[in-house]
C-alpha cells in the first residue's frame, strides 16, 4: 500500500471502530472491547509506518477536491510533514494506551460502549486534524473533538459538577471557536485557498493583507482549545470526567491541537509582531498563573489540570518566539508524561478511595499498595519538573533556548520582548513546577496516618499501560539529536546557560518545598482520616465517580503549598477568582438582560395579549346577558332591526331619488 | 316565469289606471270608499282589542269580528270568492280551533292579569315604528293610485275557479299534500304517549 | 277606490299583529296575532290583484293558498301548544326559556332576569 493510503486509513480506522461500537454496543457487548482497542491500535501502528516512510523528509501531499465552492475550493487534502507524522504517532499511542487502560478502568461501567466509541471517534477526529492539509477539513475534526470532549466530560452526568463542567467546556471552547472560524474565513479569503500549503505559499509571497487581525482571531480559537489564559477556565473543571478521558483529551491530545495548529500556521502568526507579542504575554500569564494555582489545589486531578495548562503555556511560549520545533517537541514529551500522570492518578484515586491530596497525606503506605503507579508517577513527575535526563528536561530546555535566542537577538522571527517575556516566565515556572510536582508526590505517597486500605492488585490493563508510557517519559529526550531533522532543523539540544538556570531553579523549588514540608510535618500533628468513598472495592470508574462527589477536607495546616504561597493561597486555590470575574462580567449582565426580556415579555407583551383576550371575554359576557331564552325578546330585536333597516333603506332611496 | 310575465302585463294596466286616479281626490270619496273606511275602522279596532284584551276568550271573539270585517273588505274589493272562503275557513274553523285550544290549555275564563308579558313596551315601540314606516312608505308610493272597481268583476267564484284550476292546478295539488302533511303532523303531535296514559291512569 | 285605503289598513293590521306577537304571553293569543298578520298580507294581495286586473289572478290564488297554509299552521301550532302545555303545565311563552344562557342556574326560570330583558333588548336593538 502506498503511504497515502496508509495515511488515509489512520483516521478512518478509529472512525469505523466508533461507528461499529455505537451500532453493536447494545446488541453485541462482547465485541465492544475489541472494537475499541483494535482499530486504535491498528491506527497507531499505521501511523508509525507512515512516520517511518515519511522519515522526516519531504512532506507527503495528496489532495482531492471535496466540493467546488465557487470562490475558495475545499479539498480533502493530506499534508504529512515531520510534525504531522510524529504527532499522529503520539496520538495513536496515547489513544491506544487510554483505550487499553479504560477496559480495566471502566470495566463494569454500563455506559462503556458509548464511552469507548466516543474515545475512538475523538481519536479519529484528532488524527484528521493532524493529517489534514485543508483548513476546512481540519475544522471538521476540530469541532468533532469539541463535541466528543463535551460528551466525555459529562460521562458521569448524574453529578451536577459533571454536567456543569461539560457545558462549561463546550461553551468556553466555542467562545474561542467563533472567532477562530471567522479567522479561518478571513485567512482563506486573503490566501484564496483553504489548503495549508497554499496558505503558507501566500504568506511566503506576502499575499496576506491582514495578518494581525487573522492571527488574533485564530489565537482566540487556539486559546480556547489549548486552555490558554483567559479561556483556560474550562480545563480544571473538565476533570469531572473519567480519568482516562482527562489523560487522552485534556492532557495529551485535544488541548495540544491548538498548539499543533499554531505550529502548522506559524508563518501566518509570524507575519504579525503584535500577534506574537500577544501570544507571548498570554503564554507567560498562563504559565505562571497556572503553576501558582497548581500549588494550591487539593484535588490531585486539578493539580494535574493546572500543570497541563502551564505546560501548554510553555508550548505557546515556544511558538511565540517562533520556534515550532521546540513547541512540538515539548508537546510530544508532555503528552507522554502527562498522560502517564493522569493514568497513574486514576490508579491512585482508585487505591486511596479519594481524590483529595489532604486525605491522601493522612494515609501511609499508599506507595506500597500500588508500586506500579508509584514508580511511573515518580518518573513522570521528574519529567514534569524537567530534571535531567527525563523527557521534560530536553523539551523544556529547547523552549528556553529558543526564548533565550530570541531575547538576545540571535533569532529574529519574533520580537525580543516576546523572548524576554517567555524566558523569564519560563524560568519562574520551572521553579514553581518543581515545587508543585514535589508537593504532589510527597503528599500523595508520603502521608502519615492510618494504613491505606488494600484492594489487591490493580488490573494488568491499567498497570502495563503505565509502564509503556513511562518509557517515553524516561527516554524520549535522548532522541533529541535525531529529532532536528523531523522539524524545521533548528537545534533542539540544550545549552549550558539555560540548562543550569532551569535545572537550578527547579532544584531550588524542590529543595524549598521539601524543607517546608519537613518543617510542617514535624510541627503539626497527624490529622484525622479524611472521608473515603463508601465502596472502595468497586471498579475504578465507579470509585472515581463517587470520589468526585466527596467533600474535600478542611484546610490542612501541613500543606506546604499553603505555607509557600502565603496570602496568595486563597486566590490561587480558586483559580484567581477568574470564574467569579467572568460571572460578574458576562454571566450577570446576560442574566439581567434575560430577566429584562422576560419582564418585557411577561408584563408588557402579554398585557396586550391578555387585554385582547379579556375584551373578547367581556364582549362575550355582554352578549351572554342578552341570551335570556325568551323568544319574544329575540323576535322583538329581530323585528326592530328589520324596521330600522327598512327605514334606512327607504330614507336612502328617497334621498337618492331627491338628489 | 308565467307569473312574472303576467305581472309586467298587469303593470302596464296599472299605468292606465293611474290616469283615472288623478280625477279622484281624497276629499271627495265615493260610497265604496266610505264603506271601506268605516268597516276598516271596525276591523282595526277589533284587531286592537284582540291583542290587548285581558280576557282570553274575548280575544278570540274579537278576532272573529276582525276577520269578518276583513271578509267585508274583500267583498268591497269585488273579491267575492275570497270573502266567502275567509268567512268559511277563518271564522268557521280557525277561530273555533283557537277556542278549542284555549279550552284545552285550561285558559282562565274572565280577566287574567298576566295576559301580556313584560315585553309590552318594547313590543309597542316596535309595532309603532313598523306601522309608521309601512304607512309612510305605502302612502308615499300609492297616494295617487286608483282601483277601478267598475269593470268586470275580479273575484267572482267563476273567475277565481277558472284561474285556479286552469293556471294554478299544480300549486293547488302541492298544497293538498302540504295540508295532508300538516294533518298527520298535528295528529302525531297531539297524540298522547302510552307512558303518559299509564301515568294518568295511576 | 284609492289603493291607499286597503294598503294602509293592511299595514296597520300587520303592526297590530306584530304587537300581539311580541306582547302576548299566552301562546294561543300569539297564534291569533299571527293570523292577524297573515290576514293583513292577504288584504294586500287582494287589493293589488284587483288594482292590477291580473288575468291570472295571482293575488287571489295566493290568498287562497295563504289561507290554506294558515289553516295548516294553526293546526300544527295548536298541536305544539297543546303538547307543551301537557308537558310543562303552561302555555306561557316567556316561561319556555330552556335556551337561556344561565351561568348561575339556581335562579328561578321565570321572572328572575325578566327585569333586565327589555332594557337589554332595547340596547341590542338600537345598537
Amino acid at each position: 500500500m502506498t503511504t497515502t493510503t496508509l495515511a488515509v486509513l489512520v483516521p478512518l480506522l478509529p472512525f469505523l471502530g466508533a461507528v461499529a461500537g455505537l451500532l453493536l454496543g447494545r446488541t453485541a457487548p462482547g465485541f465492544v472491547r475489541p472494537l475499541a482497542v483494535l482499530p486504535t491500535l491498528a491506527a497507531a501502528a499505521l501511523a508509525v509506518v507512515v512516520a517511518v516512510r515519511q522519515g522526516g523528509g519531504k512532506a507527503i501531499e495528496a489532495a482531492t477536491e471535496l466540493t467546488p465552492t465557487g470562490s475558495v475550493p475545499i479539498d480533502l487534502a493530506l499534508y504529512i510533514d515531520g510534525f504531522a507524522a510524529l504527532v499522529a504517532v503520539l496520538v495513536g499511542v496515547v489513544a491506544t494506551c487510554v483505550q487499553i487502560y479504560s477496559t480495566g478502568y471502566l470495566r463494569e461501567d454500563p455506559r462503556y460502549p458509548s464511552y469507548a466509541a466516543l474515545v475512538s471517534l475523538f481519536t479519529s477526529a484528532m488524527l484528521l486534524v493532524v493529517y489534514s492539509g485543508d483548513l476546512m477539513v481540519l475544522l471538521v475534526g476540530w469541532e468533532i473533538m469539541g463535541i466528543c470532549s463535551y460528551f466525555l466530560v459529562g460521562h458521569y452526568w448524574e453529578t451536577p459538577e459533571a454536567r456543569a463542567a461539560s457545558l462549561k467546556a463546550f461553551l468556553v471552547t466555542k467562545l474561542g471557536d467563533v472567532p477562530f472560524l471567522i479567522g479561518l474565513f478571513a485567512l482563506a479569503t486573503d490566501a484564496g485557498t483553504f489548503r495549508i500549503t497554499g496558505v503558507l505559499g501566500a504568506v511566503a509571497s506576502g499575499g496576506i493583507d491582514h495578518p494581525t487581525l487573522i492571527a488574533l482571531l485564530l489565537l482566540a480559537g487556539v486559546a480556547g482549545k489549548s486552555a490558554q489564559f483567559p479561556l483556560h477556565t474550562w480545563l480544571p473543571d473538565a476533570m469531572a470526567g473519567p480519568t482516562p478521558v482527562s489523560a487522552l483529551i485534556h492532557a495529551a491530545t485535544m488541548v495540544a491541537a491548538g498548539i499543533y495548529f499554531t505550529a502548522r500556521l506559524l508563518p501566518v502568526f509570524a507575519e504579525s509582531a503584535a500577534a506574537m507579542t500577544v501570544l507571548a504575554v498570554m503564554a507567560a500569564i498562563t504559565m505562571v498563573g497556572s503553576a501558582l494555582a497548581a500549588l494550591a489545589q487539593d484535588d490531585i486531578k486539578r493539580v494535574l489540570a493546572y500543570s497541563t495548562i502551564g505546560q501548554l503555556g510553555y508550548m505557546a511560549g515556544a511558538l511565540a518566539v517562533g520556534d515550532r520545533g521546540s513547541a512540538v517537541f515539548h508537546l510530544l514529551s508532555h503528552a507522554a508524561f502527562k498522560a502517564l500522570l493522569f493514568l497513574a492518578a486514576g490508579t491512585v484515586i482508585h487505591a486511596a478511595g479519594t481524590n483529595s491530596l489532604t486525605a491522601m497525606s493522612r494515609m501511609s503506605g499508599l506507595a506500597k499498595r500500588i508500586p506500579d503507579a508509584y514508580w511511573t508517577m515518580t518518573v513522570a513527575l521528574l519529567a514534569l519538573a524537567a530534571i535531567p535526563p527525563f523527557a521534560g528536561f530536553f523539551s523544556k530546555e529547547a523552549v528556553l533556548v529558543a526564548a533565550e535566542h530570541t531575547a538576545l537577538g540571535d533569532r529574529t522571527v519574533a520580537p525580543a520582548g516576546a523572548g524576554w517575556t517567555v524566558l523569564v516566565a519560563g524560568l519562574l515556572t520551572a521553579l514553581l513546577t518543581a515545587a508543585y510536582a514535589l508537593r504532589l508526590w510527597l503528599r500523595t505517597f508520603h502521608g502519615r496516618g492510618a494504613e491505606a486500605p488494600d484492594h489487591g492488585r490493580q488490573p494488568l490493563a491499567m498497570t502495563s499501560v503505565l509502564w509503556v508510557l513511562a518509557i517515553p517519559s524516561l527516554g524520549f529526550g535522548l532522541t533529541v539529536t535525531y529529532l532536528d531533522d523531523w522539524f524545521d532543523g533548528n537545534a533542539l539540544t540544550p545549552t549550558l546557560t539555560t540548562a543550569v538556570l532551569g535545572t537550578g531553579l527547579a532544584a531550588a523549588g524542590a529543595v524549598i518545598t521539601y524543607a517546608v514540608w519537613r518543617t510542617l510535618a514535624a510541627r503539626t500533628p497527624v490529622g484525622a482520616a479524611a472521608p473515603h468513598v463508601a465502596h472502595p472495592d468497586a471498579e475504578a470508574g465507579l470509585v472515581e465517580a463517587e470520589a468526585l462527589r466527596l467533600p474535600h477536607p478542611a484546610e490542612d495546616p501541613a500543606d506546604p503549598g499553603r505555607a509557600l504561597l502565603g496570602p496568595l493561597h486563597g486566590p490561587a486555590a480558586d483559580g484567581f477568582h477568574l470564574d467569579a470575574v467572568y460571572r460578574a462580567a458576562f454571566v450577570r449582565p446576560v442574566l439581567a438582560a434575560a430577566s429584562l426580556v422576560r419582564f418585557l415579555d411577561r408584563e408588557v407583551v402579554d398585557t396586550y395579549v391578555q387585554a385582547a383576550g379579556n375584551s373578547a371575554k367581556g364582549l362575550g359576557w355582554l352578549v351572554r346577558r342578552a341570551q335570556t331564552g325568551n323568544v319574544q325578546t329575540y323576535l322583538s330585536a329581530l323585528l326592530a332591526g328589520s324596521v330600522v333597516l327598512a327605514i334606512v333603506a327607504v330614507a336612502l332611496a328617497n334621498a337618492a331619488a331627491g338628489a | 316565469m308565467i307569473l312574472a310575465a303576467h305581472t309586467t302585463q298587469a303593470a302596464a294596466q296599472a299605468v292606465r289606471a293611474a290616469g283615472a286616479a288623478e280625477e279622484h281626490g281624497f276629499l271627495s270619496p265615493t260610497g265604496v270608499e266610505i264603506a271601506f273606511v268605516l268597516v276598516g275602522l271596525v276591523t282595526l279596532g277589533a284587531a286592537l282589542v284582540t291583542v290587548t284584551t285581558r280576557q282570553l276568550v274575548h280575544a278570540a271573539l274579537w278576532l272573529v269580528v276582525a276577520l269578518g270585517g276583513l271578509a267585508v273588505e274583500y267583498l268591497l274589493l269585488t273579491a267575492e270568492f275570497i270573502a266567502w272562503v275567509q268567512v268559511l275557513i277563518y271564522v268557521g274553523s280557525v277561530v273555533v280551533l283557537l277556542l278549542f285550544g284555549l279550552m284545552l290549555t285550561k285558559a282562565p275564563i274572565g280577566r287574567s292579569p298576566d295576559a301580556d308579558s313584560r315585553n309590552k313596551p318594547v313590543a309597542a315601540a316596535v309595532a309603532l315604528a313598523a306601522a309608521a314606516a309601512l304607512v309612510w312608505v305605502v302612502v308615499d308610493a300609492f297616494r295617487t293610485t286608483w282601483i277601478d272597481l267598475d269593470g268586470a268583476v275580479q273575484g267572482s267564484t267563476e273567475v277565481s275557479g277558472e284561474s285556479l284550476f286552469r293556471h294554478w292546478v299544480l300549486p293547488f295539488e302541492a298544497l293538498s299534500v302540504l295540508l295532508l302533511a300538516a294533518l298527520v303532523g298535528a295528529i302525531v303531535l297531539s297524540r298522547k304517549k302510552p307512558s303518559d296514559q299509564n301515568e294518568e291512569r295511576r | 277606490m284609492h289603493l291607499a285605503y286597503p294598503a294602509v289598513l293592511a299595514a296597520l293590521l300587520f303592526a297590530v299583529g306584530v304587537y300581539g306577537v311580541l306582547a302576548r304571553r299566552n301562546a294561543i293569543l300569539v297564534l291569533m296575532s299571527v293570523e292577524l298578520m297573515l290576514n293583513a298580507v292577504n288584504l294586500n294581495l287582494v287589493a293589488f290583484d284587483v288594482w292590477l286586473r291580473d288575468t291570472l289572478h295571482a293575488g287571489q290564488a295566493l290568498t287562497l293558498f295563504t289561507i290554506a297554509i294558515a289553516a295548516a299552521e294553526i293546526g300544527i301550532g295548536l298541536a305544539i301548544v297543546l303538547m307543551v302545555h301537557r308537558n310543562r303545565g303552561t302555555a306561557d311563552i316567556d316561561r319556555l326559556r330552556d335556551t337561556a344562557e344561565r351561568p348561575d342556574s339556581q335562579d328561578s326560570p321565570d321572572d328572575a332576569s325578566a327585569d333586565e330583558t327589555p332594557t337589554g333588548e332595547k340596547a341590542e336593538a338600537t345598537a
